[in-house]
């Protein structure tokens, strides 16, 4: 690790102030992306601004139809708020099955998606579902955050304040874990909603996106056996050590035929 | 007291304080005026080296040195060496580039070692690291087991002409071929065994401090066998002179081989303390342990079998590549030779064998022992081989064994393959996991798992290892360069405390319990009297160490030889204290008594005597401490059944391991939780070779699978519960009745898990690791 100068600012607005005027300053949230990259000498920011003392950036409320998550709120507390598990079970779980207790215990909503992993587990929830990125200066629509690999709808030193979910009739994640890494080597995640059926895969192409031709194909029948002939286009998807394109696109079928069913 | 003593599942007595935090490893200790050393390795797998500026971070904050191959050639500090000599087939020993600590002219992997610099921090060296200028010219890699020694392939050492270590046939060809020519039938299979990285829990460390006033240095260190690096670093690298070198293993956080061998880091920190004259310390990360410790496995063969019409095995032939990596590690051309060839009659009686190894250099890290070094890769082959038969044959997995099994009266069994099997009832192993596994109500299993879309599979491993490394003449006789005797020493303090100083090293074992128990049990020390001490060539008098699963088997017996010895001296003094005849004192119980008498002595007032000879017999030395040796006079054979039964999701390829027996012969068992916890251990790393760990290089060598993040270890939610039984035999070699279990599972698993795989999806085979794409891909290719 190169040295660096450490902020801890109490208000959103004193963090843009900090990462506004740093020559090459990077916001912290859980770190768990960040710290290992600056650990390995792979990143060298001048000024590291610690989101962690900001208040206004925690908490989980639900109001109506709308959870709201704060950027700087674990995947642990996610996962245990009773809030969420009754309005979108699914995204509850999803939470509780990222990485390992340590990675959830840090890891936060707003640096996973403003992270933007192509194998993140939460862009496919925010696309699927609806969601609403708020920051310090607008309002992000899910399916318009996520533009490509590590890369997102953001400005320079713009902050995520929270995410709103609206809540879905019903809605599952289901993910193919890497064994190693427990990233999604695909991730499917279905929601039924008033206005029909929405879907969204991580872990299969450069990131995040809407599946919309799952979307079509469950449009009339909402069961896994509307897509029993559904194909996931293979050049479309990634290859590694882990996965070839054609394994990941037969896995995009199995995932979300599986997430339809638990979707029943 | 016997509550504590052999065959009692005491808890372990090393525990209160791992538990507690309370572990001293290398990376704890820390000395006044230490310095850093971060070490600059070769991010080309194969480069010439054109030369090295080292002005800008000899310059750079807090820099004490920068030293480079050159440095140590200058100061006569040798290069690393392996021990063991292997005959090729032109009747030359293999070939063996000489392999320098700091690379000189050339680097042949990624992560070798091309520079080392030591700075006041960690974060001065490296950032000084980056100041080297090394200006490489990179060469063509060889990073394929199965193509390194192929037409046109890139030159890696010019003394191993095609990239060939050794080429190695063993046993009769002219008979096995005529067995072959008149078989009823030859069935055959193609197989890699996958690449390892052993990733023991601690990485590598080392301080080094050298004190100018005796000329000694002191080195602490991570290994398993203190004496051995001690022997290596002064006999052949020129360290030290053997008596001003002490070398220190204190709590080390695992092995399971990684830590036998005689690294680059650990001697350049020893050298380098005395050139600087401050202590240097270095502690590997995980990324260099996956980088430049030594892997395992990595085999390409192909094995077939002739068969009788009964199913019978008449002969086998094999031929195995092996990889060794860049540079011969330590006792890396062991593994594939003597370790491997000589375990492939298994548990069967095939007259006939025949093997050729080719072993390989490429550009990839040393390869050396992993647990169980050889002796997988041997019975993965036999074990896979052996269902191929069987599903050829047409017979039941269990039967094609039981029809070929040693028969249990045929013990001593000499094997046409040099080992002699000393003891082992197969049958009765396999009856046992049979039994535990309800293998009579698998088809019911099989038909219940089809219900929920499940495809449920069984599949057999019956292994033999050969433990309790092992008879010197032996090692000798096989081109090995050292002794492989163990030693110990058992000390009565005045107050009746008992110390046990053991040769071998204990790193997750449990030795400090196992050992305390033996002596419990033969002296009759209360348990908690008694402390084993390890790890220390100034503490320890001798010893080889601990690996191939010998601790128990040749250091458990030294101990009980030393306490023989203890007994024997109290007799006489004993005899002189309650003035009888040294012939009517009998010792039992921790108790000298005189027969037929009620006069009693206990062996703690003995000792005292001992110390306080003032009233003591004349020509008995005072003292109650005494020394051994042991040098067993043959292998021990662990062997046993595991059967594993698994459920493959066809429309992923996920395999869940849905129940798994091992029924293992280790002879005597002196922990019973402890042994369930190296069988349990030993599994779970079989797993992650068979489902999980694939050690990968791209064609340019570079290291793929560098993190974990990338590569797969076994973790708790990959086992099942275990069904475990016991299968002992006695085995007449060893006094102590015992043969070892540290490996076992590791050596079992693989084939059963493969095996189960395979009658699963119904193919011939599946590749390790039977990752959910190959075992998906595998499903495809049976529908």
């Amino acid at each position: 690790m190169y040295s660096f100068s450490y902020h801890r600012p109490a208000s959103v607005a004193e963090a843009a102030d900090l990462i506004a005027n740093a020559a090459d300053g990077k916001l912290v949230a859980g770190g768990q992306t960040l710290l290992p990259t600056m650990k390995h000498r792979l990143a060298s920011p001048s000024d590291v601004i610690d989101l962690g003392a900001i208040a206004e950036l925690g908490g989980i409320v639900v109001n109506g139809n709308i959870v709201t998550i704060g950027a700087m709120t674990s995947h642990a507390e996610v996962a245990a708020s009773g809030e969420v598990q009754e309005a979108i079970p699914a995204l509850a779980a999803l939470a509780g099955n990222i990485g390992d207790p340590a990675v959830r215990n840090r890891g936060t909503i707003g640096g996973s998606i403003a992270n933007n992993d192509p194998a993140a587990d939460y862009p496919a929830a925010l696309i699927a579902l609806g969601a609403t990125v708020r920051t310090n200066r607008r309002e992000i629509a899910g399916e318009d955050f996520f533009a490509g690999m590590f890369e997102t709808a953001l400005e320079e030193d713009e902050i995520i304040v929270a995410v709103d979910f609206p809540r879905p009739e019903a809605a599952a994640y289901m993910k193919f874990e890497n064994p190693a890494s427990r990233y999604a080597i695909v991730g499917v995640f279905i929601a039924r909603t008033a206005d029909g059926a929405r879907a969204a895969f991580t872990g299969a192409t450069d990131c995040a996106h809407r599946a919309h031709r799952l979307e079509e194909a469950l449009a009339n029948d909402f069961s896994p056996a509307a897509l029993a002939d559904f194909q996931a286009p293979v050049d479309r998807m990634n290859a590694d050590i882990h996965a070839s394109a054609e394994y990941r696109a037969h896995l995009v079928r199995v995932m979300a035929q599986r997430a339809v069913a638990a979707c029943a | 007291m016997r509550e504590q003593g052999i065959g009692a599942s005491v808890r372990r007595k090393e525990d209160q304080r791992f538990l507690l935090g309370k572990g001293r490893y290398t990376g704890d200790i820390n000395v006044a005026g230490q310095t850093h050393a971060y070490f600059l390795r070769s991010p080309h797998a194969h480069a010439v080296i054109e030369g090295i500026d080292t002005s800008a971070a000899a310059a750079a904050p807090g820099v004490v040195a920068v030293l480079t191959g050159d440095d140590l050639a200058a100061d006569g500090i040798g290069p690393l060496i392996c021990g063991v000599t292997v005959t090729s087939d032109d009747g030359e020993p293999h070939r063996a580039p000489a392999h320098p600590a700091l690379a000189q002219g050339k680097v042949n992997y990624v992560g070798d070692h091309v520079a080392v610099v030591i700075a006041e921090t960690l974060t001065q060296a490296q950032d000084a690291a980056e100041l080297v200028d090394v200006k490489y010219r990179p060469l063509p890699a060889v990073a394929n087991t199965g193509e390194a020694a192929g037409d046109g392939q890139q030159q890696i050492h010019e003394v191993a002409p095609n990239n060939v270590c050794f080429n190695w046939p063993f046993g009769d060809k002219a008979a096995n071929d005529e067995a072959f020519a008149s078989a009823h039938r030859i069935s055959g299979i193609e197989l890699t065994n996958n690449r390892m990285v052993t990733n023991p829990m601690e990485p590598r460390a080392a301080l080094g401090e050298y004190n100018s006033g005796t000329e000694e240095i002191t080195l602490h260190m991570t290994t398993q066998n203190p004496h051995v690096h001690r022997l290596v670093l002064a006999a052949f690298n020129q360290l030290a002179p053997e008596h001003k070198l002490r070398v220190v293993g204190p709590d080390v956080g695992g092995g399971f081989g990684a830590k036998i061998f005689v690294y680059a880091e650990e001697l350049v920190v020893g050298w380098a303390c005395r050139k600087v004259n401050r202590p240097v310390k270095w502690t590997g990360d995980r990324s260099e342990a996956f980088m430049a410790d030594a892997h395992g496995r990595d085999h390409v063969s192909r094995a077939e079998m002739a068969l009788d019409e009964n199913g019978r095995f008449l002969a086998m032939r094999v031929h195995t590549t092996a990889n060794l990596g860049a540079y011969l590690s330590t006792f890396s051309t062991m593994v594939p030779s003597y370790l491997y060839a000589f375990l492939l009659a298994g548990q069967y009686a095939t007259p006939l064998i025949y093997s050729e190894v080719k072993a390989v250099f490429t550009n990839t890290a040393p390869v050396d022992a992993s647990r169980g070094a050889g002796r997988p890769e041997a019975t993965y082959l036999l074990e896979r081989l052996v269902d191929v038969c069987a599903a050829d044959m047409g017979l039941d997995p269990a039967e094609i064994r039981r029809r070929n099994f040693i028969p249990k009266d045929a013990f001593p069994y000499q094997t046409p393959v040099v080992q002699c099997y000393d003891s082992g009832d197969y049958e009765a192993a396999l009856d046992q996991a049979m039994e535990l596994a309800d293998y009579a109500g698998f088809a019911a299993r099989a038909e219940e798992a089809k219900s929920r879309g499940k495809l449920r599979g069984i599949g057999f491993s019956s292994y033999v290892e050969a433990c309790g490394i092992a008879p010197s003449a032996a090692v000798g006789q096989l081109g090995g360069g050292v002794g492989l005797w163990e030693s110990a020493q058992v000390r009565f303090n005045p107050t009746g405390n008992v110390q046990v100083f053991t040769g071998t090293h204990s790193h997750g074992q449990g030795h400090e319990t196992t050992f305390a128990q033996l002596v419990c049990d033969q002296l009759g020390v209360p348990f908690e009297n008694i402390e084993v001490i390890h790890g220390d060539t100034a503490r320890t008098q001798f010893g080889m160490g601990t690996y191939g699963s010998r601790s128990l088997a040749v250091g458990g017996v030294a101990i009980a030889k030393a306490c023989d010895k203890l007994i024997a001296k109290g007799r006489k003094i004993a005899a002189h204290a309650m003035e009888a005849a040294e012939g009517d004192i009998e010792f039992a119980d921790g108790n000298y008594t005189v027969a037929g008498t009620d006069k009693s002595m206990n062996i703690a007032e003995v000792a005292f005597t001992a110390y306080v000879p003032h009233n003591y017999p004349e020509g008995v030395e005072p003292g109650f401490d005494e020394n051994a040796f042991f040098d067993p006079m043959n292998f021990s054979f662990p062997a046993g059944t595991h059967i594993c039964e698994v459920e493959v999701d066809p429309d992923t390829g996920v395999v869940e391991i849905a129940d798994y027996t091992a029924v293992d012969d280790f002879g005597k068992l002196v922990n019973p939780m402890i042994v369930e916890g190296q069988v349990h251990g030993g599994i779970v790393h079989g797993i992650g070779q068979a489902l999980l760990e694939g050690c990968r290089y791209d064609s340019d060598g570079q290291l793929v699978t560098a993190s974990f993040m990338d590569y797969a270890m076994p973790r708790a939610d990959n086992a099942p519960d275990f069904r475990i039984g016991y299968a002992p035999t006695d085995p007449p070699h060893n006094p102590l009745g015992v043969k070892g279990c540290g490996e076992a599972g590791a050596i079992g698993a693989p084939p059963a898990i493969i095996n189960a795989i395979a009658n699963a999806i119904g193919v011939s085979h599946v590749e390790m690791p039977a990752t959910p794409e190959t075992v998906w891909r595998a499903c495809q290719s049976a529908a």
